[in-house]
């Protein structure tokens, strides 16, 4: 029982940071109907810049959100406006090429990372790092132990706030809702004025900067190395997939289900397994709910 | 149909006088047969992709999975087993297309990119529990073969040559076919190929199963030419899915010749990065840069384009 809830609580955790990468994806893909297979790499471009801020200056990374943010932000402006929109107006036997192209950006990442930091494995040596809240500390008699890591709760915390809001971005104001009709219709959007280029930009600037802020927060409880990204790129499709394709809230809860699966494969079956749970999941999903937890909450109106 | 075989012949007979290098003074000819015997190797594994994403238009990114299978199916069988590698070749037809068979089932409800996705999945998944069945696969340790059939390569790239040979003319075949139409049909518009009654899922299926087949043997050569495979290897994502898709993309999409002038253009690509000192961890970035160029300036690859590249290289003459 303690072990379970334990797990659990570490699973919706990891669950938090797992929505934000998940909504970065989902944004983009939504929106403009591209599959960004460069998504990870991008987060460790995100994880890099806070290292860096760190070990130079040591400003802690949750700080250097302010810095990873905006520059991750122009450089996924300049990623859709110079290489994949180009891209998208030639004409080629695959469709796919768009695809493809996003894994070619997302080697040449990881890759550049790899010359310049080296293939190490690196940290950022916070001196929170391992501190942890008790369940006794709060209650003395509690029957079982419980406990919260001080950095992971503080991650948690701030991909609940960035999350909030996003939401306050995509359902309050004018650009938001542009960015939203565009994903809904796109040539409708553009006959009520909404300068459908400019949104496609915006968003893909938008996913990326999500995706660096997701990074920042995994830093402190995450080790670093350059290929790091690989695995959080198919993560994140993961989540796209069990959230339902560009649906938002869909994202969040298929970023906390596959937290909690993984803590629980981790525990249960060991942790060199978690990352065939995540793929069982995935498949499981494509055959049973191809239109993932979204299909499920609108069919269902929110009975799940 | 005789004279369509005249150029694939004739290319194919200097092809198997390349051993003759080793008379040449001076030329480390097991240095160089080892390139060739990579090259034709990944000949055979971009014809199978092109059969099954440039022909039929189902872009997999799990090619790593079927080389992988085919590979594992050989050396398990020799270490289980005590059965040669060779026999394990031929063993690898089933066994892949079985799996081809499941992955299809599983992977070809989806359409377009969600079949690319779902195929990474797949070629990961197989990683992950090769690393993890210990007791079966051996894991990370991987699996040797102690036993070489010989210590030249001359063999082996004869071996490779023929089955590179025959996999073209197979392929050659099936394109000529009523099933290679069915293919370029559903990569067209599957939507319109099904109204017409053409059984997408079926076709589909075929063409994954051929294709699987065709690269698992690649695969199952490897480890009897290497001697030696591990999961990290032979299902891994950017030296084995992604290199094929390289190998077609930058060659020419549903061409004869793409794959093959693909592979000798990685390939040594590879090897003259290799050789620059310095440069050896960068490679992946230069074959990444590549990769974005190729897709932005020459979408259909080298042959495809081909007289998009020759207009370049002749300024002069463009219009």
């Amino acid at each position: 029982m303690e072990v379970l809830l334990q797990t659990l609580i570490s699973g919706l955790l990891l669950g938090g940071l797992y929505a934000l990468i998940g909504l970065g994806m989902t944004i983009i893909m939504g929106v403009m109907k591209i599959i960004n297979l460069a998504h990870g790499e991008l987060m460790m471009v995100g994880m890099y810049v806070a290292y860096l801020l760190f070990a130079w200056a040591h400003i802690d990374p949750y700080l250097s959100i302010l810095v990873a943010v905006p520059l991750l932000f122009i450089l996924g402006v300049a990623l859709q406006k110079y290489l994949i929109n180009p891209v998208l107006k030639v004409d080629a036997i695959l469709p796919e090429n768009q695809v493809i192209l996003t894994v070619g950006i997302g080697m040449v990442l990881a890759n550049l990372a790899t010359i310049i930091f080296k293939s190490d494995y690196r940290t950022t040596p916070v001196d929170y790092a391992t501190k942890a809240w008790y369940l006794t500390d709060l209650w003395k008699d509690s029957p079982i132990e419980l406990s919260l890591s001080f950095p992971w709760t503080v991650s948690f915390l701030f991909a609940v706030v960035i999350t909030a809001a996003l939401w306050f971005f995509l359902s309050r104001t004018d650009m938001g809702k542009s960015i939203r009709a565009t994903a809904q219709d796109k040539d409708a959007a553009l006959l009520m004025g909404v300068n459908v280029e400019r949104m496609r930009v915006f968003t893909f600037g938008l996913g990326s900067a999500l995706v660096g802020a997701a990074g920042c927060l995994f830093l402190p409880i995450y080790y670093l190395y350059p290929d790091v990204g690989g695995q959080f790129t198919l993560t994140g499709f993961v989540i796209t997939i069990l959230g339902g394709l560009g649906s938002t809230v869909g994202a969040i809860l298929g970023g906390l289900i596959l937290g909690i699966f993984e803590s629980l494969t981790a525990t249960y079956l060991g942790m060199g397994w978690a990352p065939v749970g995540r793929f069982v999941v995935f498949v499981l999903v494509l055959i049973f709910v191809p239109g993932g937890v979204a299909s499920l909450l609108r069919r269902r109106r929110f009975g799940k | 149909m005789q004279a369509k075989y005249g150029r694939p012949l004739l290319i194919l007979g200097l092809l198997a006088a390349l051993p003759l290098i080793r008379a040449i003074p001076g030329v480390n000819a097991n240095y160089w047969l080892h390139n060739f015997i990579l090259v034709v190797m990944w000949t055979i594994i971009g014809m199978s992709w092109n059969l099954l994403s440039g022909y039929c238009g189902q872009v997999s990114f799990g090619h790593a999975a079927f080389f992988g299978i085919g590979a594992y199916t050989s050396g398990m069988l020799y270490v289980k087993l005590g059965i040669s590698g060779w026999w394990g070749m031929l063993a690898s037809i089933p066994v892949v297309g079985a799996a081809a068979l499941i992955i299809g089932f599983i992977c070809l409800r989806l359409r377009g990119p969600f079949f690319a996705l779902a195929t990474i999945a797949v070629g990961v998944i197989l990683r992950i529990v090769a690393e993890n069945l210990v007791g079966v696969t051996g894991g990370d340790m991987g699996i040797m073969i102690r036993e070489r059939t010989w210590v030249e390569k001359t063999w082996y790239y004869y071996i490779i040559l023929a089955l590179a040979a025959a996999t073209f003319w197979f392929v050659d075949r099936v394109i000529a076919s009523r099933l290679g139409y069915y293919f370029v049909a559903i990569r067209e518009d599957q939507d319109a190929a099904e109204s017409l009654g053409i059984d997408t899922t079926r076709y589909k299926t075929i063409a994954l199963v051929l294709s699987a087949v065709l690269c698992g043997f690649a695969g199952a050569f490897y480890t009897n030419y290497m001697g030696y495979i591990d999961p990290k290897v032979v299902f891994a994502l950017h030296d084995i899915s992604v290199m094929a898709i390289m190998v077609v993309m930058v060659g020419g999409v549903a061409t004869r010749w793409g794959p093959i002038l693909g592979a000798v253009i990685m390939i040594l690509l590879a090897e003259i990065i290799r050789t620059i000192p310095k440069v050896g961890t960068a490679h992946h970035t230069l074959f990444g840069v590549l990769l974005i160029v190729v897709i932005i300036f020459l979408p259909n690859g080298v042959v495809g384009d081909a007289a998009k590249l020759r207009r370049l290289l002749r300024p002069g003459r463009s219009s």
